[in-house]
């Protein structure tokens, strides 16, 4: 499949030189790279500036509620277990207002893909701290700065053992799509968090001072088949930033192979017949 | 031989009211008879006063009456609260190893049902069943009625049965050495035609598998919680997924991605989930995707009266949600009416692409009904779906191209090779985010044009009583059992009155009512809350107001009896 295939003319709302474009860019990649048709894959997001990006391409979308892409689509998933389903968000949007979902969507072990645009402020809402922000990040709602402990959504996925997790950067975009595709052909919940700098309100976490620090994680020999050295290198942070596959765990039985209905193939495909609630109704004489 | 009888079996929660309950329901209505029963339970799992109140007649009964002629005391605490709803001929009976009773009442009837469960049956937990076997001989029925019940109930336990079927035979003998005492308290046992017996949720439940529902999430909440429990143990046998979701925002978004991923899908709560739930009832709203949510009210605000009931919430679920969108609302009034509201909400949420609700409380919900067998004939299961030839001639799909009728074309997603947008901004035709002051316009004139057609397939208020009635009470949902006998205790009583109940609220059926209303001298409106929430709206909608308000908002339902002494009090000339 051609990467022109997923093209769409909408008129785009992100700020001019935005990380944000790179991850859109990488997700028509890897669909391409994939082979999937634009109507054979499900887009589902909040709300935020990066939730706008399923307007930006040509698929199946369901663009809901800030915070609560997750549960849609794990009832899209559900209805359909043939199509891929992505899920796509801000860090404000899936750590923050849906961080009960967070959990709990990695609980079920849906066979999602969640992309994270982390870039530690709300972008849409004009540059409040979001839940990853780092110590110290003064904004004009944070005003003695942040003194909360940042949320470290990779060590919070895997303690609970989300069987799919890894951290991408805008400014390798190549990588980037190769992780995703990695996480779209994972069966189970897959968690990409991407280090997407801010080029409107975040003037430390800059581009430049990403690209200082990050590291590969398969290049340094990292092996992802071990949930405590992942938690390790979840918790590294600072001088040195770790990118790549930091837990990989196919074992892990998913929802949709767990449920009893859904091994029956696609719901959608299904058609109960009234009928049958004739013996239930005999039930209640 | 009475016409009817008020049967309560009261005791702590964990004593097994519910059971002794529904077997002697169930074998009335076997028997013929027509039964209503409700269930009055405290917050609490185990200890406090419960009471489980069958009434029984010859006649359709559809609400609580008083005095009881039985009454089964499984503790010290019932015979005290409820001796004096007994009248004077009837019968208490109560377990005599437990309870210490007044000298020369006697009414009174004490026999050791543990003990004799134990002794004849094996098992002290058959005890429930020597009270069943104690009231069947009360009422002057044969033991085989309950022999074959237990037999049937317990069909793949053969020991349970025969321990069951030999307490309550030890119970029924008991009772039978003294039962010629009760003439009074015995009910014909007359065959007819075989009725259901069943309580409002179980037949909302019937109906959504009926309507072909296949996913149902929702986070446990009471009175809602009888649809996902049983809706849960259906599920494997009918295509049907039933998530138990991390909270409401979640099951009702869930709901929501079901339906939009191409199945019939159903949430559940009560009045504070769906507090949380509003928002995504607009999203509903505006993405055009059909959602049914079943509004279980209770006695709010906040955590309000748990277990109880109160139509509280018709205004609330009416501007449930930041700004306006089409919406359906409808409030049955007894099981059988559940069943076909719950139908019909499917089949206007997919026909209108909108959220409907379906109001219950927890009187509707949990109350036993006598109910004709449910006519699944009446099922639509028309989709509402673009046609694969629609799909073909169909050049850029546009998931809401504005129409005439303001319905757009829905599809599935992937079906038919098409990309289905569903967006919950304001959007343009293919469902992109826009900003357009005209496209806002005709996205907003688009909905709301369904709302003519939607108006239509709502039915007129029901009416009930004297035809030419002058005097009319007015009510909505589960208030329909109590509201029908009150105007037939009036009408017997030579008072012409009317009744007029309405199931179907939103759209509001202003014309049918304008009419009904103005053929009435003096009108009040009957409602289990304390604002009159009915009232405000006919006001809103055709500017009429009610001579009286008669409102009950102690979280009990209403007896017909007290809307007779509501009316005497408030209606009649004076
Ligand atoms: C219920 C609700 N609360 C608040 C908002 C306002 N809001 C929109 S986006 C957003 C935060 C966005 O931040 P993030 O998810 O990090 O995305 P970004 O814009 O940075 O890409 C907020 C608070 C909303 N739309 N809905
Ligand atoms: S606000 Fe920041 S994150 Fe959002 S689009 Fe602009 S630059 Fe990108």
């Amino acid at each position: 499949m051609e990467i022109e295939a997923f093209e769409n003319p909408s008129p785009i709302a992100w700020c001019p030189g935005c990380g944000n474009f790179a991850i859109l860019g990488a997700v028509k990649q890897a669909l391409a790279d994939m082979g999937f048709k634009p109507h054979e894959v499900i887009l589902v997001s909040g709300i935020g500036q990066a939730a706008k990006l399923p307007h930006y391409l040509k698929c199946n979308f369901f663009n809901g509620l800030h915070g609560r892409a997750l549960p849609a689509a794990t009832a899209i998933r559900i209805a359909n277990t043939e199509l891929p389903v992505i899920v796509i968000g801000g860090d404000g949007d899936t750590y923050g207002e849906g961080g009960n979902h967070f959990l709990h969507g990695i609980r079920r072990n849906a066979n999602l893909t969640l992309i994270t645009h982390n870039n530690q402020v709300f972008g849409l809402t004009r540059g409040q701290a979001s839940p990853t922000a780092e110590k110290g990040f003064v904004t004009r709602v944070q005003t003695h700065g942040v003194f909360l402990t940042p949320m470290n959504p990779l060590a919070v996925a895997l303690a609970l053992e989300a069987p799919f997790v890894a951290r991408g950067f805008t400014g390798r975009a190549r990588h980037l799509t190769d992780l995703i595709k990695e996480a779209v052909a994972f069966e189970g919940f897959s968690l990409v968090d991407v280090l997407q700098p801010c080029v409107s309100f975040d003037h430390v976490h800059t581009f430049q001072w990403y690209k200082e620090r990050v590291y590969d994680l398969e290049e340094a020999g990292h092996d992802p088949g071990h949930i405590d050295g992942a938690i390790q290198k979840a918790r590294e942070w600072g001088e040195r930033i770790p990118l790549g596959i930091f837990y990989s765990n196919p074992e892990k039985p998913t929802y949709e192979a767990q449920s009893p209905v859904l091994s029956g193939g696609p719901l959608v495909d299904r058609h109960p017949d009234p009928k049958r609630v004739e013996k239930l109704i005999d039930s209640f004489f | 031989m009475a016409e009817e009888l008020n049967i309560m079996v009261a005791g702590a929660a964990g004593q097994g009211m519910q059971t002794i309950g529904f077997v002697l329901g169930k074998i009335l209505v076997r028997g013929g008879c027509e039964v209503f029963a409700v269930q009055d339970n405290e917050s609490r799992i185990r200890g406090g006063h419960n009471f489980f109140h069958i009434r029984a007649g010859r006649k359709p009964v559809m609400a609580s009456a008083m005095p009881l002629q039985v009454l089964v005391a499984l503790n010290q605490e019932s015979i005290e609260k409820h001796r004096d709803e007994v009248e004077p001929r009837g019968i208490i009976v109560f377990d005599s190893d437990k309870c210490t009773v007044p000298q020369g009442d006697d009414r009174l009837l004490g026999l050791p049902l543990e003990q004799m469960a134990v002794d004849k049956g094996g098992n002290r937990l058959f005890e429930n069943s020597v009270a069943i076997g104690a009231v069947l001989a009360i009422v002057g029925w044969e033991f085989k009625r309950l022999e074959d019940f237990l037999e049937g109930y317990f069909a793949t336990k053969a020991d349970t049965a025969a321990g069951n079927v030999k307490a309550a035979r030890a119970g029924y003998q008991w009772a039978l050495e003294r039962a010629t005492k009760y003439e009074a308290l015995q009910i014909d046992f007359a065959p007819s035609e075989p009725k259901m017996f069943i309580t409002g949720h179980e037949a909302v439940a019937l109906g959504a598998l009926a309507s072909a529902c296949q996913f149902m999430s929702a986070y446990p909440m009471s009175p809602s919680t009888s649809i996902l429990t049983y809706l849960a143990g259906k599920a494997d046998d009918f295509d049907m997924v039933v998530e138990q979701a991390e909270d409401e925002i979640a099951a009702v978004n869930m709901a929501i991605g079901a339906s939009y991923g191409g199945l019939r899908s159903l949430t559940a709560t009560s009045g504070g989930g769906f507090s949380l739930m509003t928002e995504a009832f607009g999203l509903a709203g505006v993405m055009e995707v059909p959602l049914v949510v079943v509004e279980a009210q209770r006695p709010g605000p906040a955590t309000g009266l748990p277990t109880r009931t109160e139509q509280g919430d018709l205004l609330f679920v009416l501007h449930a949600s930041q700004g306006e969108f089409p919406r359906a609302i409808l409030a049955p009034g007894t099981a059988g009416q559940a069943f076909y509201a719950t139908i019909k909400a499917f089949d206007l949420a997919e026909k209108y692409q909108i959220p409907v609700a379906i109001l219950t409380d927890q009187f509707l919900a949990d109350s036993y009904f006598t109910e004709p067998r449910f006519d699944l004939s009446r099922v639509s299961m028309e989709r509402h779906l673009l046609t694969e030839e629609e799909a073909r001639g169909a050049k850029g799909y546009k998931r809401y191209l504005v129409t005439e009728s303001g319905i757009s074309p829905r599809s599935i997603p992937s079906a038919f090779g098409l990309e289905v947008a569903a967006d919950g901004h304001e959007h343009d035709e293919y469902g992109h985010i826009t900003e357009d002051r005209e496209m806002r316009r005709r996205m907003v004139d688009k909905r709301f044009r369904k709302m003519k057609s939607l108006a239509r397939e709502i039915a007129s208020p029901r009416l009930m009583g004297h035809p030419k009635a002058e005097l009319l009470l007015v009510g909505w949902g589960s208030i329909y059992g109590p509201l029908a006998e009150a105007v037939g205790i009036l009408n017997r009583r030579g008072i012409p009155v009317g009744g007029a109940h309405l199931d179907e609220l939103w759209p509001f059926p202003s014309e049918a009512l304008s009419r009904i209303l103005q053929g009435a001298r003096r009108w009040a409106v009957v409602e289990n809350n304390c604002t009159g929430q009915l009232a405000r709206l006919i006001q809103m909608e055709i500017q009429m107001k009610p001579d009286r308000a008669i409102l009950k908002y102690d979280g009990r339902p209403f007896t017909a009896a007290e809307i007779v002494e509501g009316f005497t009090g408030e209606m009649e000339e004076k």
